[in-house]
């Protein structure tokens, strides 16, 4: 049995100083009117807003100068992650960029995509999205059926994905393509491209979610054409590259945060003197989230020591979106209830509505519970 | 060095505890033999060292927890610490502590203790108890106050105790009665992920090994599930004891072992649970050794306050730093 390890991480200096700097910033520009709290970390994009950030320097926080980078530590970069989620700032355009796409190029990238891509994504300038999922490839994601076939020069590429979030305003998508066969075995055969979503036979067609809203996407590929150069890393090292970066994409603060403003909501709503019922739902959610970030700021620092804690990470995910989930379930039961006020707009029913709304996709995008669950099992020595 | 500590602690109790000593002891033997062994190696005395103490103490607290020791080291080692910092002579051997509930009543005046406390730990075998009471540390001969048979779930002896007599030594408290009751919830914290730990284990094993419809039923997803499940309790366990440890004497105790308790508590009675249905009916058995573990999960989460009793204090926190204080609050922490 694989015991899970949680080391102690340590903020390096400055980190305190790093937070300040950002709370302020928040404050100025909100003030200024720039933005407004609104949704979880997937949903309003606002590029005008990432490029704000990106001119902070807060993009691409631990890449190499040389890339536009600012080769700052893992753990500051979570300082400020953290304190954007948790202000409801409108980080959606540049986060699968600065998350995953940035760093895949960063890693198995040329020279050429390197110096091409990662300054403007550091800048805020241009944006990136995933296309892996499929119609019939979720979950199951080396089914994906979308081909790449090589050609003179480059590939060409036909297919279709779903559920690409935020392709709509995205200029790229790193898309995972079969190019070869599933030999030696079933994960073989699987190639990354940047794809260039203005480019000839790139169809996105939007799907607007149960909430009404438009933030996932159908991509048809109709024969698409990408030069060599948009191959990132070796052809067929596709599902390597891909769940080599699992514990930085499961184990962020945005996996056990995204519904942090309904649960200050609550204890707005519950005023100074809350009742038992507050008092303990809102007790209890505290414990929870403060040993979440435990966690995840634990992975953070063994991260940063060059470590893979992808077990550690799949227990983050898993633990924190049931926390995210179990927040609305318990704030409807136990929020008083306010007097309705004409024609305001009461924000405790405003944030409740939306996160229900927004519950089921928690527990979907970026790993499904159970395949979560399944990958503990396996560490467990299960399977 | 507190790994070295838990090792030491581990090892002794790994070899000293099984199934017959649990039982024995449960049936009201005293288990002689392991307290020499755990004074000799200097355990009861982890607070000693004014930087590792603390880290000390929850070594050998998560080590006692892992092998269900069935001995007073969690009151013995708070009850010393006590005393040290209110400069009393420390007695050998087994130590009781009170009060360990908020419905515990006491009065300390013109030398006189009257007390009663209802949940005391070991106190028919401890040399001295050792109380807080009126803003004073005293120390009180067992043989001197009347005790009340009693014990948790566990087995373990919870007594009630009654005194009414002056103490054998008397000091200023340099603590308030809060301080005590959270120390003693960060111990149980501690005790519950050690037996968490073991009890995963048993749990992980058992499924690797029982056959059933031809396979291993570690095998079956369900299973593999409720046991990812309990990984991932013992994991948010283990980083919640570990934040309360390192904030224990620091301003934010209040919020780091509340969370402790909390956390702790409800993975207690979440990882019995799963454990009891992975292992079927032979872990509902009184032959095998899960119930030793799972039945100190299920007392060890309601001592020294409940999850919803520091829950509603931390909900009420909470609300006096208000929505815009509570996360500047816990990044502060
Ligand atoms: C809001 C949102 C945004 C998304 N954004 C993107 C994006 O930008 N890019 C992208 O590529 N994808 C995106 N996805 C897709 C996401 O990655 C998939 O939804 C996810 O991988 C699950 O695939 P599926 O929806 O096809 O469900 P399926 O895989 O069909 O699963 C359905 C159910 O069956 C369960 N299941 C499947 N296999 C097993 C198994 N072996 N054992 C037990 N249970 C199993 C699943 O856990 C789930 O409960 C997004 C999804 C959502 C909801």
């Amino acid at each position: 049995m694989t015991a899970l390890r949680f080391d102690p991480p340590t903020l390096p200096p400055g980190a305190e100083a790093l937070r300040e700097e950002v709370r302020r910033f928040l404050a100025d520009e909100r003030a200024k009117g720039t933005w407004s709290p609104r949704g979880d970390f997937g949903t309003h994009p606002d590029t005008a807003f990432s490029r704000l950030v990106g001119q902070q320097g807060w993009i691409g926080m631990t890449w190499p100068r040389q890339y536009g980078g600012h080769e700052r530590s893992g753990l500051e970069r979570y300082v400020v992650t953290e304190e954007l989620l948790v202000s409801g700032a409108p980080i959606t355009a540049h986060w699968i960029a600065d998350r995953q796409s940035g760093p895949l190029i960063l890693r198995v990238g040329t020279e050429a995509q390197k110096q091409r891509f990662l300054p403007a994504i550091a800048r805020g300038e241009i944006f990136f999205c995933i296309g892996m999922s499929e119609p019939d490839s979720g979950s199951d994601l080396v089914s994906i059926r979308t081909k790449g076939t090589k050609v003179e020069g480059g590939w060409r590429i036909t297919g279709r994905k779903v559920w690409t979030s935020n392709a709509h305003i995205c200029d790229y998508a790193i898309t995972l393509v079969r190019t070869g066969p599933q030999e030696p075995d079933r994960h073989s055969g699987l190639s990354q491209f940047i794809l260039d979503l203005k480019a000839p036979g790139v169809e996105i067609r939007p799907i607007r979610n149960l909430a009404g809203h438009h933030d996932f996407n159908e991509m048809i590929l109709d024969d698409v054409f990408l030069a060599d150069d948009m191959l990132v890393g070796q052809p067929g090292d596709g599902w390597k590259q891909v769940t080599s970066e699992l514990a930085f994409e499961r184990s962020g603060p945005e996996r056990f945060l995204s519904t942090y403003r309904l649960l200050a909501a609550l204890v707005d709503r519950g005023g100074t003197a809350p009742d038992d019922r507050v008092a303990e739902a809102t007790g209890r959610f505290v414990a929870h989230m403060w040993a979440l970030r435990g966690m995840s700021l634990s992975i953070a620092g063994m991260l940063q020591a060059g470590e893979t804690p992808n077990l550690e990470a799949a227990c983050v995910k898993d633990l924190g979106n049931a926390f995210e989930r179990a927040i609305p379930e318990t704030a409807r039961l136990v929020a008083p209830s306010a007097m309705p006020v004409a024609g305001a707009n009461d924000p405790f029913e405003t944030i409740q509505a939306e996160a229900v709304l927004n519950a089921p996709s928690i527990t979907l995008r970026g790993g499904t519970r159970e395949i979560l669950r399944g990958i503990i099992a396996r560490g467990l020595g299960l399977r | 060095m507190s790994d070295l500590v838990f090792d030491t602690a581990d090892r002794l109790f790994r070899d000293a505890v099984d199934k017959d000593l649990l039982d024995r002891t449960e049936a009201g033997a005293f288990p002689e033999a392991l307290w020499q062994a755990v004074e000799e190696t200097g355990l009861v005395e982890a607070f000693a060292d004014p930087d590792t103490g603390v880290a000390d103490a929850a070594a050998v607290l998560r080590a006692a927890g892992r092998h269900a020791v069935p001995l007073p080291i969690a009151e013995t080692l708070l009850a010393r610490r006590l005393l040290q910092r209110a400069g009393l002579d420390i007695p050998a051997g087994p130590l009781a502590l009170a009060p360990t509930d908020v419905n515990d009543r006491s009065a300390f005046a013109g030398g006189r203790l009257m007390g009663t406390f209802y949940s005391v730990g070991w106190a028919s075998r401890a040399t001295a108890i050792v109380a807080l009471a009126d803003g004073h540390v005293l120390v009180v001969d067992p043989a001197r106050a009347r005790i009340e048979p009693g014990r948790n779930l566990a087995g373990e002896p919870r007594e009630i105790v009654t005194i009414d007599g002056p103490p054998l030594a008397a000091a200023r408290a340099p603590i308030m009665p809060e301080t005590l009751r959270r120390e003693g919830a960060w111990s149980r914290s501690l005790l519950m992920l050690g037996a968490m730990e073991t009890t995963l284990e048993v749990a992980a094993t058992y499924a690797n090994d029982r056959v059933q419809f031809g396979r291993p039923i570690g095998k079956q997803q369900s299973i593999q599930h409720q046991l990812a499940l309990m990984a991932e309790e013992v994991a948010a366990s283990a980083v919640a004891a570990r934040l309360a440890t390192e904030r224990l004497d620091g301003d934010e105790a209040f919020l780091a072992v509340a969370c402790a308790k909390i956390r702790c508590g409800e993975a207690a009675g979440k990882a019995a649970e799963y454990a009891h249905q992975v292992m079927g009916a032979i872990g509902f058995t009184h032959e095998h050794t899960l119930h030793h573990l799972t039945r100190r999960l299920w007392s060890w989460r309601d001592e020294y306050g409940r999850e919803s009793d520091w829950s509603i204090e931390l909900g009420q926190r909470v609300a006096l730093v208000g929505a815009n204080g509570l996360w500047p609050w816990l990044t502060r922490a």
